[in-house]
């Protein structure tokens, strides 16, 4: 039983994880504000999620699997909202969401944050 | 090992860090690279176990100064102006400081070193006596509170003099009628934002019960009267921000935050005033109660809540006297 829930998190935890990576990945390789978006709101969500279980079902029934629980709920409200106003500000600050990936809407400020 | 290793790690993103700040020209990116920064910071003191600076470090170093960061930014250009003179003369400067604070490392004791000078002097004291003198378990809140009450008085007393300083350079009270987020009443805030409106609306009365917990938990757990000055202010900026700032002056008038820096200063002095009339010295709590432990607390938690009336009030006046300033 223990062994099983030890393996259950670590799957959770390691999936996770690969989650961070890829929205990291994608937020930095993606060509505009809303694909980079799109990539850095899986670390909000799906990410968090998978974590937050894993540890959970390490913490077990205890006050700090509340604790945690209450962090996730925090977090699953918080990150979407945030990226919905970063969208909505890119969109109400006049970047087209077009398809083609020529067009980096988002030209010398994206520039600095790859180089850095 | 695990430690040392996620140390190194932290510490290498805090260098890059620093650099991408220092070489980035937008004032936006740099903002949020400092709030990434303490972030980091706040990581780094966590895994050094030191809970209490941590939560300090993420709440008004992440948290609360990025947001007069930007408030600040609003006013301003958004670009660092270039200053093609003097770059090799401050190149020189910071190689000699950097050479010597490095050399100065080399006396340093090693990390967690129990022989270690700072350890001998009168730490040991502090942890052998706090059970004992104050009953409480979070030495640090003993330490902050009761031990070096006269070190928080003074910390008190530099956010009381920074707040009245940048009130008076703003000289707020000018363009009261045009604030910043406030254009037209139609438009104030974020009315018209469905999402983040309801969120956060959700989300403040949390934020400020949370600031709370903080607050009059910080003699058992981490925590206390700046991260929760801090934390409350967070929220009710957050407010500010949804509501418009008419509202949120509407809730809190600035005579109101006024006398809460004014305030929180003169609770914290008063209880030490009180314990010299009660004949012991100035912040001497033990004789404020009869039961002399129980007097350590109850002094305790009034001047964390001094401590937390004054914080929170200097930083809702500053964010107030940015907001209501109009943008050139």
């Amino acid at each position: 039983m223990e062994l099983a829930l030890d393996i259950l998190s670590f799957v959770l935890m390691t999936t996770g994880g690969a989650f961070v990576l890829i929205g990291g990945i994608g937020a930095l390789r993606l060509p505009n504000i809303y694909t980079r978006l799109h990539a850095a709101s899986l670390t909000d969500t799906m990410a968090s999620i998978l974590i937050i279980a894993g540890i959970m079902l390490q913490a077990g029934f205890s006050l700090a699997a509340i604790k945690l629980l209450a962090i996730l709920i925090f977090l699953l409200l918080t990150g979407p909202t945030a990226s919905y106003a970063i969208a909505n500000a890119a969109l109400l600050s006049g970047l087209d969401p077009q398809c083609d990936g020529s067009a980096d809407g988002n030209n010398d400020e994206s520039d600095e944050e790859s180089r850095s | 090992m695990i430690e040392v290793v996620f140390g190194v790690f932290l510490l290498t993103l805090l260098v890059i860090t620093a650099v991408a700040v220092v070489r980035t020209e937008n004032l936006f990116v740099a903002v949020m690279l400092m709030s990434i920064f303490s972030l980091l910071m706040a990581t780094n003191f966590f895994i050094l176990d030191a809970a209490d600076v941590a939560l300090t470090e993420a709440a008004i170093g992440a948290g609360i100064t990025t947001v007069i960061f930007l408030g600040a930014l609003a006013l301003t250009a958004r670009r660092e102006k270039r200053s093609p003179n003097g770059r090799f003369a401050t190149l020189g400067v910071i190689s000699v400081l950097a050479a010597l604070m490095i050399w100065a490392t080399f006396d340093k004791p090693r990390l967690g070193d129990p022989n270690a000078p700072v350890h001998q002097h009168v730490a040991p004291w502090y942890l052998e006596q706090t059970p004992e003198l104050m009953g409480i378990p979070n030495v640090v809140t003993a330490v902050l509170g009761s031990f070096r009450g006269y070190d928080t008085l003074g910390e008190v007393f530099v956010v009381f003099a920074a707040c009245i300083g940048v009130l008076f350079v703003l000289s707020a009270g000018q363009g009261l009628d045009r604030g910043l987020f406030a254009p037209d009443p139609e438009s104030e805030g974020l009315r018209h934002h469905l999402i983040p409106k309801v969120v956060g609306r959700l989300l403040v009365p949390f934020i400020v019960l949370f600031g709370l917990y903080v607050q009059f938990h910080g003699e058992y757990g981490p925590g206390g009267g700046f991260q929760a000055g801090a934390i409350i202010a967070t929220g009710l900026i957050l407010y500010a921000l949804l509501e418009g700032e008419a509202s949120a002056l509407n809730a809190l008038p600035r005579s109101v935050l006024l006398g809460m820096v004014v305030g929180g200063a003169l609770l914290y002095t008063g209880v030490g005033v009180v314990g010299m009339l009660l004949g012991g010295n100035f912040l001497d709590y033990s004789v404020l109660m009869s039961d002399p432990v129980i007097g350590q607390q109850v002094g305790i938690v009034l001047i964390e809540a001094g401590v937390g009336i004054t914080v929170c009030g200097s930083l809702l006046s500053i964010f107030h006297a940015f907001a209501a300033r109009e943008a050139r």
